[in-house]
């Protein structure tokens, strides 16, 4: 059952890159419209090294806007917690955030903070856009805490800090972990996004790889370039699953496996 | 031990709950409050808790409760469920800032009390109902408190497990000397229990029949099919069909 798991997948995407292969052969299709998998392949080995480089460029910003955004969320989501008042007054600010368009106030950051330095223009952008799911579902777990638990806790009068830690953050790590799947990816597309935005500069991001191949018709980089992009997006995935998993797969309701 | 006198409670909404309560408690007492759903059982008890306060009347102590002087089980088991049993019985101690081998060794000795001590390592979502209602017995009473509240802790149990822990309970009671407030629904329960039953009626929640039942204090299997036990019954029911009248 696992191995089918794994092999199923794995067999339709042979299937389709051979039917793609052999179409591209059989029509003649021009490498500037669809390049075959094997120029893909063959452009990523040619330029792996500037490919990586760039690879890295993008996930080094996304994961620190993601750390921030995780730590920032948190952070704010606990204050909102002990303050009513803190609370109605910060979260319309941070849904107004949320909703804009991040394209929309890209041009502004990128000159109230990318001008010397553009990568910081990058890091706000992808920030902004991790950041909200955090806030709102940590908001959100920590209130869900269990009303008999917080009545057990007064009864024996624990003090806040100690409901915050034992009963509020622990009842809020589902929550947490479910918005970090979230906000993983966001963080991604919100680099890649501002990379756009950016335009050339300084940044060398896979975006930026992306424009630069399009510009002189080199497809298939291009491909090889979106191509890393999606692994960079699995691979962070995979990674918050994994840790999900590893942190709730003891107690949480979620990890029950049912015998059917 | 304690003494409830004229107590009230109405809500913001408007719903009086409680009117009027009077109760007195010697210690080492064992008294069940039984009433239709609604009547103001469970506010009774939290209050007596501290928990929320009285509108009116006051509850008087012989000697005023300390921090985890009251033993409080709620009608859910309400465990952490990202604790096992074992870290879940320490809670209350963890609040006091007792130490962790004495908090564990204590934790085990409850459990052990009310059978669980081979489960101390288990989350709760691997208990049973019963079983999680053991730990959350071992918890209230893991500070050594001289008063036990407890609210319809057995309600959503079988028949078989609840009786099992209402010998389990009234045995450990017994040996601690507790004074146990035990609120319920089922007149059967009340009468095996406890040495007094108190029948409340709603809208507003007062007292309205005191039944005191006269049978030895180690309850034996025998009393539940007694005449003696039918008749307690059959005099609570009767209290009861009035209250809900």
């Amino acid at each position: 059952m696992k191995a089918a798991r794994i092999l199923t997948p794995l067999l339709v995407v042979a299937v389709m890159l051979a039917l793609w292969e052999a179409l591209v052969r059989l029509w003649q299709i021009p490498p500037f419209v669809l390049p075959a998998p094997s120029a893909i392949w063959q452009a990523l080995q040619g330029d792996f090294s500037s490919l990586l480089f760039s690879a890295w460029m993008t996930l080094r910003i996304s994961l620190t806007a993601f750390l921030l955004a995780v730590i920032g969320g948190v952070a704010l989501a606990v204050l909102f917690s002990q303050s009513r008042i803190v609370e109605m007054a910060l979260f319309p600010l941070a849904v107004i955030l949320q909703v804009t368009p991040i394209v929309a106030i890209a041009p502004l950051i990128v000159i109230w903070v990318g001008i010397d330095n553009p990568n910081r223009a990058l890091l706000l952008m992808a920030w902004i856009a991790a950041f909200f799911p955090v806030l709102s579902n940590m908001t959100l777990g920590l209130r869900a805490a269990d009303h008999g638990l917080l009545d057990l806790y007064r009864l024996y009068g624990a003090t806040r800090w100690q409901v915050l830690t034992q009963v509020r953050l622990p009842s809020a790590l589902p929550y947490l972990l479910s918005a970090m799947k979230i906000s993983g990816g966001l963080a991604l597309i919100g680099t890649v996004v501002a990379e756009f935005v950016a335009g050339s500069g300084a940044s060398m991001g896979l975006a930026w790889r992306i424009m630069e191949s399009g510009n002189r018709l080199q497809i298939a980089k291009m491909f090889a370039a979106l191509l890393l992009l999606s692994l960079l997006g699995v691979a962070i995935f995979f990674c918050l699953s994994a840790l999900e998993n590893l942190l709730l797969r003891r107690w949480h309701e979620s990890r029950i496996e049912r015998e059917a | 031990m304690l003494t409830i006198k004229d107590l009230g409670k109405s809500f913001s909404s408007g719903v009086a709950a409680l009117e009027n309560v009077n109760l007195h408690m010697a210690q080492g007492e064992f008294v069940s409050l039984l009433g239709p759903s609604g009547c103001g059982k469970s506010t009774l008890v939290r209050i007596v808790a501290g928990l929320i306060a009285p509108s009116s009347g006051c509850v008087e102590w012989a000697a005023p409760p300390e921090r985890g002087g009251i033993g409080v089980v709620f009608q859910e088991p309400t465990l952490m469920p990202w604790a096992n049993a074992c870290r879940n019985v320490e809670t209350p101690l963890r609040i006091a800032g007792v130490a962790a081998a004495e908090r564990h060794a204590r934790a085990m000795e409850m459990l052990a009390l009310v059978g669980l001590e081979n489960f101390a390592d288990a989350y709760p979502r691997t208990l049973s109902g019963g079983m999680k209602m053991r730990v959350a017995i071992a918890r209230a009473l893991v500070t050594r408190p001289p008063v036990l509240l407890l609210d319809e802790p057995f309600a959503a149990l079988d028949e078989i497990t609840r009786q099992q822990l209402n010998d389990d309970l009234l045995e450990i009671c017994r040996k601690a000397k507790l004074t146990v407030l035990f609120v319920t629904h089922s007149a059967t329960e009340a009468v095996y229990l406890s040495g007094r039953v108190l029948v409340m009626g709603a809208r507003p929640g007062t007292i309205l029949r005191e039944l005191c039942i006269d049978a030895p204090v180690q309850r034996q299997e025998s009393f539940r099919h007694s005449p003696q036990f039918a008749a307690y019954c059959g005099q609570i029911s009767a209290a009861m069909r009035e209250a809900v009248a």
